[in-house]
């Protein structure tokens, strides 16, 4: 891709400030949007834009958009998802410290749409810059009329307020999200009713996430026929990928989709950090690593699916051959378990019990029989877990089994301790 | 902590900025995790009468209160160091060497995970994913974030952070939060 987008004006001093923003387009999206569209327009141009959710499932945004009750007298609320919590994502962060004003304005956008007059945006506790920025934007656009009553002489009203989070990676989950904004725990709730229908405090709401609302902006600054222009037909427009771990060139490099694993992580990423790769995890700690004979699938939701794998947030994770898998393993069951919202007994007790038995055979006490139990345990977990936690967890954990096998039989037969784990904390 | 550290001190002192956070919210309950986050600002740390404060000023049961304050993990039940060292230890960060920092930490330190030094300055946490995944491994002391860290880095940090007669970088006021180093910003990919 030639010109970037969503990147474009992040490294510019004054990228925060609403005057830049404005000079260069700023806000007239939006203008246009309240002037010459009607709700149900800005839906169906989402709809045609193909624009799909960035924060993990890939959902259609217009589609979800339209599934909220029109004229049914309720209130209707719009939160901004930014709780970015997956391991491997921090693309996010960047856009709410240095382009605050693009997720305000997709925001506002997406409001009128679904006609929501309240606004939260849930940012995670650690991002104490991303809020500070996003609180300032917020300020500026009221001061110029973009937030509050009658927003740029439409009647259109609309009111942003922050929600931070307090640190609980479940909270990433939209409904868990919305609980949490109620003032609950952060535990998932049963789909249906979906949120559209039966939301936060009970009213129909749309949960998006923060870089699916920058491209609602751009969409609007820039048209519908620049976005579908870029990237495959299915999964359209830019996006945002985080490349870490042991590769060369790690950063967020805005690209479409489609291209392969293997171009993202040799072409952008300069190749492995040490030897050769051994595995890649494209798209955040919940999506199962794909092995090096593996990189040629196309970074694209059909594609990945069909590897036995997700695009999630487009978290690439590189593993070379100084990593050892049953490390990555073990640290994948201890997140997923700590992070486990207690709800149901499946993800609770089975990631707790992985990661018990993961621990003991990364010291050196494996038995025989321990690989078939995770299987079993990974199995219950996968088919029974109430919310994605649990399912991400053991379909990761299971990728490790599934292509390092050969590690785990090593470290159980000869029981040699990996040199990292002697400094595990 | 303030010398009027009770209940009826702390409605005194917060009552007013929590009823005008619960503005934000159609219900009163909305507003006890932004309450949790005032009283912790304010006193350092979170007890039960903290809570039976809270429960007060919102009219809430006091066990809402406390199933937030227990289930979410940035609410602290206990005083910490003047610097809280949150080193990121997942994988991201693993990979990048976060394991043999953080052993480097506990020696120079002398504590353990979770523990605080005998001066009361450090205390040492292991966290989990912090969204700096490009600049790893990374650490937040405080609100701050320190990254591309090694030990030579740590070192001086703590050495800075020793010698450095400063106030606790978490401030009531964002405004005097410090503010990362240059540089410290995720970084947009290079060009292949």
């Amino acid at each position: 891709m030639s010109e970037l987008v969503l990147l474009k004006h992040i490294t510019h001093p004054d990228s925060t400030d609403i005057e830049y923003y404005e000079k260069n387009g700023g806000y007239q999206g939006l203008k246009q949007v309240l002037s010459d569209y009607s709700p149900d327009q800005v839906i169906e141009t989402i709809k045609t834009s193909s624009l799909r959710g960035r924060g993990g499932a890939g959902f259609p945004t217009g589609l979800k958009w339209s599934f909220v009750p029109k004229g049914d007298g309720k209130i209707h609320y719009l939160c901004c998802n930014a709780d970015e919590g997956e391991p491997g994502t921090f693309k996010d962060r960047l856009l709410m410290e240095r382009d605050p004003h693009r997720v305000i304005e997709g925001m506002i956008i997406a409001a009128y749409a679904i006609q929501s007059q309240v606004a939260y945006i849930y940012i995670r506790g650690e991002y104490g810059l991303s809020i500070e920025q996003i609180s300032q934007a917020i300020k500026a656009a009221y001061a110029r009329g973009y937030l509050g009553k009658n927003i740029s002489g439409s009647s259109f009203c609309l009111d942003i307020y922050i929600h931070k989070g307090a640190g609980a990676y479940i909270c990433g989950e939209e409904t868990a999200l919305l609980e949490s904004i109620e003032g609950k725990r952060g535990q998932p709730k049963l789909k249906p009713p979906f949120p559209a229908v039966s939301g936060l405090y009970g009213c129909p709401t749309v949960v998006n996430n923060v870089e699916t609302l920058a491209c609602v902006a751009h969409i609007f600054a820039r048209g519908v026929d620049w976005f579908t222009a870029i990237g495959p037909e299915d999964a359209p427009g830019p996006r945002l990928f985080g490349l870490s771990g042991r590769l060369q060139n790690p950063g967020i490099y805005e690209l479409p989709m489609g291209l392969s694993l293997r171009e993202l992580v040799f072409g952008y990423g300069g190749g492995p950090l040490t030897g050769q790769f051994k595995a890649v995890i494209p798209g955040g700690l919940s999506a199962p690593m794909v092995p090096l004979a593996g990189l040629d699938v196309k970074m694209n939701f059909a594609d990945l699916a069909a590897a036995d794998s997700m695009m999630g947030s487009a978290a690439v994770i590189a593993l070379d051959e100084t990593t050892s898998i049953p490390t990555v393993g073990r640290r994948i069951a201890e997140f997923f378990s700590h992070e486990s919202c207690g709800k149901c007994a499946p993800c609770r007790e089975g990631l707790h019990w992985a990661s018990k038995i993961l621990n003991r055979i990364e010291s050196g006490q494996g038995r025989p029989g321990d690989l078939e139990q995770l299987q079993v345990i990974c199995g219950g977990v996968f088919n029974n877990s109430f919310c994605a936690l649990g399912v991400g967890a053991s379909w990761a954990l299971r990728a490790t089994l599934k292509h390092f096998s050969h590690e785990y039989d090593a470290l159980i037969t000869q029981q040699t301790i990996p040199v990292r784990d002697r400094t595990r904390p | 902590m303030t010398a009027a550290y009770s209940k009826q001190g702390i409605i005194a002192e917060l009552a007013a900025p929590i009823a005008d956070i619960a503005k934000c919210y159609p219900t009163q309950r909305s507003a006890i995790m932004p309450a949790l986050y005032l009283a912790q600002e304010t006193y350092g740390f979170l007890d039960e009468t903290a809570y039976r404060a809270i429960s007060e000023i919102l009219d809430v049961p006091e066990i809402w209160v406390f199933e937030l304050a227990s289930f979410y993990t940035l609410y602290k039940n206990k005083n910490i160091g003047k610097y809280n060292l949150q080193l990121c230890t997942n994988v991201p960060c693993m990979l990048r060497g976060a394991y043999d920092l953080f052993a480097h930490l506990q020696t120079r330190l002398g504590i353990n995970k979770g523990e605080t030094s005998k001066d009361g300055l450090f205390t040492l946490t292991a966290v989990e994913c912090i969204g700096s995944c490009d600049v790893a491994p990374a650490m937040m002391v405080n609100d701050t974030y320190h990254t591309n860290l090694s030990k030579e880095r740590v070192d001086q940090l703590l050495d800075q952070l020793s010698q450095a007669d400063m106030e606790p970088l978490t401030g009531k006021d964002p405004s005097t939060r410090t503010q990362p180093l240059a540089g410290n910003e995720p970084s947009a990919g290079k060009e292949p």
